[in-house]
């Protein structure tokens, strides 16, 4: 049966509304036609979707845990960052 | 393919789809619009039998390919297969249900489904067959789906509303079974010498059961949808996939028909029975059961 040699990828939806691809989960797929076609019988079969990106896993390079603190915790306490300090006149909507 | 394509459907506007707030909703209803009444001039009866005809056709092969849930080679092609019988199971009903308008006896999609004894079922013997391996599985795919998406084209100028408007929107789904087996015929056919001999067996022992989606019956030739039409267009699409496969267009005779009759007629082979023993069993136990 199987040996699970196909590579692992990553499916990414978008769904109709909101512009971004949403990573939902990964599958095993023997190429790259065969993995889009997988996640669409997998990730699209209850019309979650309009369009479809699949990656290699092996092709993302991702931050690690061991990195959380030098990466992230200087963000924490910046609130200056965030623009919160402006008054927006009244006729300037969705900000 | 260019370096921008991922972005393509981002730039896609689609105000119609502002109701839909979450994933999983915004279905559409197939007959939406549709006006369900006969035409003057065709015969209820004979409309019935051909929606009978189609829908068992879909039904039977629908059980078929849901039967591979828990024995598919690997996950992702179980729910893939499970996908595609669906599908045909959306069909089936639209078709059964509306057989038992046309013909006024008000039966059910249930009614036909499981209650009609086996030689009352209209499906091709194709789709009857046992799965066999994988190989024969996306073989009888590969063929029926090709065969079934020329038809549903004929079908946009039949005469009922219902069967135009199931085939508009079965072609989208048989567009999607076909590249489905297509893939699989080229990866099997060539791949390796051993999987290039497996699909080879699985095109050979499908093959015979071809020529009955051609050969007409009375009610297709009085409603003037005559499936011979199919033949030679559906034979070269059949032949260039085989072809790219590395793989020879079996040249096996037909199988044989009985009497003059077969799977139209309700002549079926031993498979429908053992099918049909399992499909009804339920039902059958439980008559009138809701879940």
């Amino acid at each position: 049966m199987s040996d699970m040699s196909w590579p692992l990828y990553e499916v990414f939806v978008r769904p109709r509304r909101g512009l971004n691809h949403v990573h939902v989960g990964s599958l095993h797929a023997a190429d790259d036609r065969m993995a889009l076609l997988a996640a669409r019988d997998l990730y699209t079969r209850r019309n979650e979707g309009v369009s479809l990106w699949v990656v290699r896993s092996s092709d993302i390079t991702a931050s690690t845990p061991d990195e959380k603190d030098p990466f992230f915790e200087p963000a924490g306490d910046k609130v200056y960052r965030h623009p919160t300090f402006y008054d927006i006149p009244e006729d300037v909507p969705h900000i | 393919m260019t370096d921008d394509h991922v972005y393509l459907t981002l730039a896609e506007s689609d105000h119609e789809a502002e109701a839909r707030w979450a994933y999983g909703t915004g279905f559409a209803d197939p007959l939406l619009g549709v006006d369900t009444a006969l035409a003057p001039d065709v015969d209820g009866a004979d409309l019935s039998l051909y929606c009978q005809m189609l829908g068992d056709d879909a039904l039977i092969l629908a059980q078929r390919l849901i039967e591979w849930c828990t024995r598919a080679p690997e996950l992702e092609e179980e729910v893939a297969l499970a996908n595609l019988g669906l599908d045909l199971l959306g069909q089936a009903r639209l078709l059964l249900s509306r057989a038992g308008q046309a013909d006024g006896t008000g039966r059910s999609e249930d009614d036909f489904a499981y209650w009609r004894a086996e030689h009352e079922f209209r499906n091709v013997r194709m789709v009857e067959a046992e799965n066999g391996d994988f190989a024969f599985s996306v073989a009888r795919l590969l063929l029926f789906a090709t065969a079934r998406g020329a038809l549903f084209e004929l079908l946009a100028d039949a005469p009922d509303p219902v069967l135009r408007a199931v085939a508009v929107r079965g072609a989208k789904e048989l567009a999607y079974h076909r590249e489905y087996a297509t893939a699989w015929t080229l990866r099997l056919g060539d791949g390796t010498a051993y999987s290039a001999t497996r699909m080879q067996a699985g095109l050979d022992a499908v093959w015979p059961l071809l020529e009955e989606l051609f050969t007409p019956h009375a009610v297709e030739l009085r409603l003037g949808l005559d499936p011979a039409v199919l033949r030679e267009p559906v034979l070269a699409a059949l032949a260039e996939v085989v072809t790219a496969a590395r793989l020879t267009v079996p040249t096996a005779l037909p199988l044989a028909r009985v009497g003059g009759r077969a799977g139209r007629d309700g002549v079926h082979t031993e498979a429908l029975g053992l099918l049909l023993a399992e499909f009804q069993s339920v039902a059958r136990e439980h008559p009138g059961a809701t879940w």
